[in-house]
């Protein structure tokens, strides 16, 4: 059982949430012990593992086509787990700038970036960011010139997206490990662009 | 098999069933066009009250204007949204 603080109170869907997760472990599904493992597993996932698929992406030709074609087969060939995860990576470049949101809840690309950012999951991103995208860039310093056309992606099935952002100018002679130090969660998501070093 | 194919213009159903549906209320009622035929995938508003959500269904990628979508979109006419949804959700439209 997840431990609370005693004095929160439980709105409907936490009390909902522990029900179900009592029941389940009841019912044999899993077992306590297989829950904070998924858990703590989950936690220890971070952008690093999207920050470094970008940084290949960048300097891996053949790389990035598998990865634009197949983004859960590309990942798994370099050895990532994916667990469930179906990927679709979207190139932002000098015409078309990718941003990302879940609208209907908070789908994310875990296996790549771990738990989503707070402000991802609040309503006003999600409700937002489809109606007045570049309002919404604008407020995280991101301002795509008219002749770009700004996409967003609504996670509202079965893919999950990641945003492969451009690369910056002035990057030639970096190594991928160096690249990679500069690819942040939030270009991933697309609210950002990639900065030079 | 997938009923549509890329570049095809469909309309999503203007409807409010009950249930877990994946369809975005803000897109219902919307014209697009497909821009990718993903997989086929069991049917989620099925898989919610543990049934097995089968045949699966195809998904699709489907791109919208941002202009048709809402009626007071102020970016460029070039800025468009992609959301995921399922065959049972589209019908053929023909934009003139």
């Amino acid at each position: 059982m997840t431990m609370r603080s005693e004095d929160s109170v439980l709105d409907h869907y936490q009390a909902m949430e522990l029900a179900v997760s009592a029941l389940m472990i009841d019912k044999g599904y899993f077992t306590e012990a297989d829950m904070v493992a998924e858990i703590d597993a989950m936690a220890k996932r971070t952008p690093d593992i999207g920050a470094a698929v970008v940084a290949r992406a960048w300097t891996d030709p053949d790389f990035k086509a598998r990865l634009l074609a197949d983004g859960t087969a590309a990942c798994e060939s370099i050895d990532l787990d994916m667990g469930p995860t179906r990927l679709m990576v979207v190139e932002s470049t000098e015409t078309v700038h990718n941003v990302i949101v879940c609208t209907l809840c908070s789908c994310f690309p875990r296996m790549l970036m771990g738990i989503p950012p707070d402000w991802y999951k609040s309503k006003e991103y999600r409700s937002r960011v489809v109606r007045e995208p570049r309002v919404v860039l604008k407020e995280f310093g991101t301002e795509p010139g008219a002749d770009v056309d700004v996409r967003v992606h609504d996670n509202s099935a079965d893919m999950r997206y990641l945003v492969l952002p451009r690369r910056p100018e002035g990057t030639d002679g970096m190594s991928q490990d160096e690249l990679a130090k500069l690819v942040t969660r939030d270009a991933m998501i697309g609210v950002k662009i990639v900065e030079a070093p | 098999m997938a009923r549509f194919a890329p570049g095809d213009n469909v309309t999503v159903r203007r409807a409010f069933p009950p249930g877990h549906v994946r369809t975005p209320y803000y897109i219902r009622g919307k014209t697009g066009s497909i821009a990718h035929v993903l997989d086929s995938f069991a049917n989620p508003e099925e898989l919610a009250f543990g049934r097995n959500g089968l045949p699966k269904r195809p998904l699709y990628r489907v791109r919208f204007a941002q202009s048709r979508v809402w009626a007071d979109y102020s970016g460029p006419a070039g800025d468009t949204i992609d959301v995921e949804l399922y065959e049972h959700w589209l019908e053929s439209e023909e934009i003139t």
